[in-house]
């Protein structure tokens, strides 16, 4: 006699906790080859706007954490995402319909991949920021720090787990907390990496991720006034050109979309593009 | 007669040369405007100075057109050392002609000439200098190796710092090797059309600079040009929304630089003496229109009623007049317009009941002036606390706590710069790590220096100007992804696409992967 499964409920991931949508609603997750995986939480104008408030909550612990620790929270993520390699490649290949070879080289490049923006947490700023030379008798310099909350739409295309890991890894590295909007079809990678950074060091809070429609929450977060920078990154689909108009308002910083299979790939400018550089004068005394 | 008493110690206007009607600045030469002309006045006596040219659509065209000739045929050939002698000659030539520079910038926009001879022109010449500098070093300026230029930069810029907003946007867009079309504020055209001739002298390959003037319909038509490649633009964040706007699903790059709404803080251990000064050189330094200007004081209360009592003692000696008079600290309001905005927004706070105390001076009879105002008993809410001023107007908040002065400084939608005094290192660096502000001056203010990069948080724009910081604006990485445009829409997605499963490491850049670079949609136009 076979044992009969226990399927996972799968769920939003806000403010550290596991909420359903306040709407009550769900939506069909199905595979490549269209077997019923799971109903996913279909997310709300409201998750987004709560996602938003403690966002913005916990933005302060996780910009204001040491470069050292904020690096060391991003490594783990990656140390976990090793020990739970199987469920991902499991989940890859059912809902991308793709070989365990490609599902693996996914998961291992998602891996890999926080281990290179980890390495980045205690350096962008020295490469990034710099003493000014400037005429006259003061200390000037300049240095890089968080924008604030970053809205991300992950990509919806191409590799589950690569595609959003891909997005929120340099968000964080400087201290962004994030609302990123899962790949609607092939979620599963994203809600378990929720499941990750549950347990992992992240804090509650600094990442959130929805799943749903991108079309109908990505408009209200590129309008949010609280909300200081949009990725648009797997946006190419939607009316994204409306989105950017929407977030000209608040005069968010935005990256516009990208299609293909190097979208987002990892980069320094990636990370800077979510910092504002500080430039801060001090007198010195005439002596 | 007391100390106050001074002679007249006008700078003479014999340096100047002026004409009386300007044309636009195309393609190397002054050519007529298709537009209506307008005059441009002297705000200290609205006496005529000239007729400026107002540029039109076909006009705009021109001056896109022989900007992208420019570029293709001249400009992005030069080598980075051939681009930076030709800013080194313009540096030297704005020193060599600074004092009628100076003259002409105080008579147009009625800053005390002391400004515009100390501070506005040597900082003209040193923005140039210092780009001139990086123009063969840009393999370091943060871009990578070999870093391409953008094309074509439409710049507009603001009349509060005529002549060096046009050196901010012009020396580092030529030095990354952009060529330009730049249009001056509406009422202070002049000293962009005398630097036109400084272009001139130093022979400037035509078309690498075009200077339009006109109004805010001869700006929008520059942004909106489906040819230009960048945007820059200096101004009030209405517009810079607009902008923003207008450039959305394009892949002209953009930079803002907004409005502000500075706190300048200062805690009860602060050097007294020197805190007054900075603090009226923050708001009254070129009559408080300052995009960065220190407008909301926030004094600690233990010494809150002392530092207003300084205040005023000290805003008493300030001399208002005649910009062109040596002696004077507070010139004209720029506009006719502008005064009645600092007007109608001084009488909402008095409405909404701060106390108001303005200097006893005596104000011309033509012109526009706006005597040195403080106000105090400002909360949070008051609109004087909230909106840009851009006059000389100051308003007072006090606080307990540190954590509740930068509770109260971080309390708007603008992030530009900031203030702080105290005599305690570690509290300075403290509160300047707290402070959302792209700018903040510690025990000074209102500094600014070529290698020190400007810009703001949140709604006080995006982009730096400025140091290298200043260069990312008008550069591009070597083979950077093509931007996505509305013009070329998104491929159909894929349900599921297959990763590729070779282990190339992380950071290197997946080759033959990117799509075909979608051509700005106007760029074969101008290609003639």
């Amino acid at each position: 006699m076979t044992r009969l499964a226990v399927p996972k409920t799968y769920k939003l991931y806000i403010g550290g906790k596991f909420p359903r949508s306040e709407s009550g609603r769900v939506y069909e997750i199905r595979s490549h080859s269209g077997e019923f995986l799971a109903n996913a939480a279909q997310a709300s104008r409201k998750d987004a706007r709560d996602a938003v408030v403690v966002a913005r909550g916990s933005l302060g612990g996780w910009a204001g954490a040491t470069p050292y620790n904020r690096g060391q929270v991003l490594y783990r993520i990656a140390e976990l995402l090793e020990g739970r390699r199987a469920q991902f490649v499991d989940e890859i290949m059912q809902s991308e319909g793709v070989t365990t070879a490609v599902a693996s080289a996914q998961v291992d490049e998602a891996i890999d991949r926080w281990v290179w923006y980890a390495g980045w947490a205690d350096k962008y700023v020295q490469v990034a920021g710099n003493a000014n030379p400037v005429s006259g008798p003061f200390f000037n310099i300049s240095v890089p720090e968080p924008t604030g909350i970053v809205a991300i739409v992950a990509p919806q295309s191409g590799g589950s787990l690569l595609g959003i890991v891909s997005a929120i890894a340099p968000a964080l590295v400087a201290g962004n907390t994030v609302v990123v909007v899962a790949n609607q079809s092939a979620p599963l990678s994203a809600i378990s990496l929720s499941e990750v950074l549950a347990t992992s060091d992240v804090p509650g809070g600094v990442v959130n991720i929805l799943t749903g429609s991108p079309a109908e929450i990505a408009p209200w977060l590129a309008s949010h006034a609280d909300v200081n920078a949009i990725d648009l990154l797997g946006a190419g689909a939607l009316d994204w050109v409306d989105l950017q108009i929407a977030a000209a308002d608040t005069l968010k910083r935005v990256l516009p979309p990208e299609n293909g299979e190097d979208a987002a790939t990892p980069s320094l400018e990636r990370i800077l593009a979510f910092t504002e550089t500080k430039t801060v004068w001090h007198t010195k005394a005439l002596i | 007669m007391n100390f106050l008493d001074y002679a007249p110690a006008p700078e003479s206007q014999a340096i100047l040369n002026l004409q009386s009607d300007y044309g636009l600045f195309i393609d190397g030469e002054f050519v007529a405007g298709r537009g209506t002309p307008f005059s441009t006045i002297n705000p200290a006596t609205e006496k005529q100075i000239a007729m400026i040219a107002h540029a039109n659509a076909a006009d705009v065209d021109a001056a896109v057109a022989a900007a992208r000739r420019a570029y293709d045929g001249v400009w992005s050939r030069l080598s980075g050392s051939d681009r930076g002698k030709y800013l080194f000659r313009i540096a030297r030539l704005v020193q060599e002609r600074a004092r009628e520079l100076a003259v002409a910038e105080s008579l147009d926009n009625g800053k005390p000439i002391k400004e515009s001879r100390d501070v506005d022109v040597p900082l003209v010449a040193a923005w140039f200098f210092y780009y001139a500098g990086w123009a063969d070093k840009l393999d370091h300026a943060g871009a990578g190796p070999n870093p391409s230029s953008l094309g074509v930069a439409a710049q507009v810029i603001p009349w509060n710092f005529p002549l060096l907003m046009l050196a901010w946007k012009i020396a580092p867009a030529l030095a990354a090797g952009n060529t330009v079309v730049l249009k001056p504020a509406e009422t202070t055209s002049l000293t962009a059309l005398l630097f036109a001739e400084i272009l001139q002298q130093a022979d400037l390959p035509a078309g690498v600079v075009n200077i339009i003037t006109g109004a805010g319909d001869t700006g929008s038509l520059l942004v909106n040009h489906p040819d230009v490649n960048k945007v820059a633009f200096t101004g009030s964040t209405n517009v810079g929304r607009a902008i923003a706007r207008s450039v959305a699903g394009t892949d002209k790059k953009l930079t803002l630089e907004l409005g502000g709404k500075a706190a300048n803080i200062v805690f009860d251990d602060a050097p007294i003496d020197q805190a007054i000064e900075g603090i009226v050189n923050g708001i009254f330094f070129n009559q408080g229109q300052v995009c960065c200007a220190g407008s909301r004081l926030l004094v600690q209360e233990s010494i809150h009623d002392d530092v207003v009592d300084r205040l005023k003692q000290r805003l008493s000696t300030l001399r208002l007049g005649d910009p062109l008079d040596k002696n004077t600290d507070i010139g004209a309001i720029n506009s006719a317009a502008q005064l009645e905005r600092i007007r109608t927004l001084s009488d909402i706070g008095e409405q909404e009941g701060a106390e108001r105390w303005t200097a006893d001076c005596a104000i011309p009879e033509n012109g526009f002036w706006f005597a040195p105002t403080i106000f105090t008993n400002v909360s949070t809410s008051h609109r004087i606390a909230r909106d840009e001023i851009f006059g000389p107007v100051l308003s007072v908040l006090s606080f307990r706590t540190p954590a509740e002065a930068i509770a109260k400084a971080n309390n708007t939608p603008y992030g530009l710069s900031a203030g702080i005094w105290s005599d305690k290192g570690s509290r300075i660096l403290a509160v300047a790590d707290k402070l959302r502000a792209g700018v903040i001056w510690a025990n000074t203010f209102n500094r600014f220096d070529p290698a020190s990069p400007f810009g703001g948080y949140k709604e006080s724009g995006y982009g730096r100007e400025g140091g290298r910081h200043g260069l990312a604006a008008y550069l591009k990485p070597a083979n950077s992804r093509p931007v996505l445009t509305a013009a070329a829409p998104a491929p159909a997605i894929e349900t599921a696409s297959v990763v590729e499963p070779a282990g190339a490491p992380a950071a290197s850049p997946t080759a033959n992967a990117t799509a075909p670079a979608p051509k700005p949609a106007a760029g074969k136009k101008a290609a003639k």
